[in-house]
């Protein structure tokens, strides 16, 4: 189904990120893939290989612009222009507003945001050129709902799906699309760090009572990303097992 | 190496996707050549890789036609 396109997955090491990865390169795109670690792209680049499939591990952190430009270059000369751009790379710095530093907020609001902006813009000039390109942003149930001690997680993830409204006026013309995909509760280091306690509450709000999976979330970006998802544009899907119904 | 009314011919050929023969030194690129504003953008983006020179957004607005381009990088260049 996505054969010939050359997808760029953030975060691509471990949960969602990486069943992202997997699924598109399962449909056959070739998947770039990133950590931010040496070992974390190579152990991804293996998991590709592993499974027969098409593609490259990188370095990157997405809050650094160089770092981004020697990735995109890198991308660029192994693989070819990303047809498809999967903005998955977050982070976590979780506090009561009262007691959040700055560098907390900073720390969240760069990786979590500004890091859409900078890797859109550098994946948008060939796709422009190409007249076709996917971007597809992992936002958050938090991004619409609100949590409590995640002000700033719920900002960048809310700032992220304006940014995709407004990406997606801009870039329609070229047939490029820009979409997010809000996961709920998904079951993820970034989520078992939560207490025992706060999991069985927030099970308790969702109406499918379980956490959702990481190919859960992947099954959507997949669909956005294939012929079958082209006219759909500047939208939010909702992956979070009826817990927030938009 | 081409000349810079040649070289600029040559990326508006590229970036709007029109023939050769429309790009006249009075086309503009609004309304001769049927750029978007996207378009227009790219166009100075390409301009500005090809002659390696940076071109401010407040001079970019008043490059509408091929010939305020040329006359934009003639000025401009080292």
């Amino acid at each position: 189904m996505l054969k010939g396109e050359i997808a760029l997955v953030t975060g691509a090491s471990r949960g969602i990120g990486r069943a992202i990865a997997m699924a598109l390169a399962e449909q056959g795109a070739t998947v770039a893939g990133t950590a931010t670690t040496e070992a974390g792209a190579q152990g991804f680049e293996k998991a590709l290989s592993d499974a027969g499939y098409q593609g490259a591990g990188l370095v990157l952190n997405v809050g650094e612009p160089a770092s981004i430009d020697a990735a995109m270059s890198q991308v660029t000369e192994r693989l070819g222009a990303p047809s498809i751009l999967v903005n998955n790379a977050g982070i976590t710095r979780d506090n009561l507003l009262m007691r959040m530093k700055d560098d907390e907020w900073d720390a969240v609001i760069n990786t979590n945001l500004s890091s859409v902006f900078r890797l859109s813009k550098a994946c948008l000039r060939s796709m422009s050129k190409a007249r076709k390109g996917r971007i597809i942003n992992i936002a958050s149930v938090v991004g619409a709902m609100g949590n409590a001690g995640q002000a700033n997680y719920a900002a960048a993830k809310a700032g992220m799906m304006g940014f995709t409204k407004s990406l997606a006026r801009e870039v329609g013309s070229r047939s490029i699309t820009v979409n997010c995909v809000a996961p709920g509760f998904i079951d993820t280091d970034m989520t078992r760090e939560l207490p025992e306690a706060q999991r069985d509450a927030l099970l308790s709000t969702i109406p499918l009572a379980r956490f959702g999976q990481p190919e859960e979330i992947a099954s959507a970006v997949v669909f956005l990303a294939s012929p079958g998802g082209a006219y759909i544009t500047g939208e939010t899907i909702h992956v979070n097992g009826g817990m927030h119904m938009a | 190496m081409s000349s810079v009314v040649d070289r600029v011919r040559k990326i508006v050929v590229e970036q709007l996707g029109v023939k050769e023969e429309e790009v006249t030194l009075e086309a503009s690129f609004v309304d001769d050549l049927g750029a978007d504003s996207l378009d227009t953008v790219e166009l100075v983006m390409a301009l500005e890789e090809e002659f390696e020179t940076e071109i401010p957004d407040e001079d970019a607005e008043k490059i509408t036609t091929v010939q305020q381009a040329i006359d934009y990088i003639n000025a401009h260049q080292a």
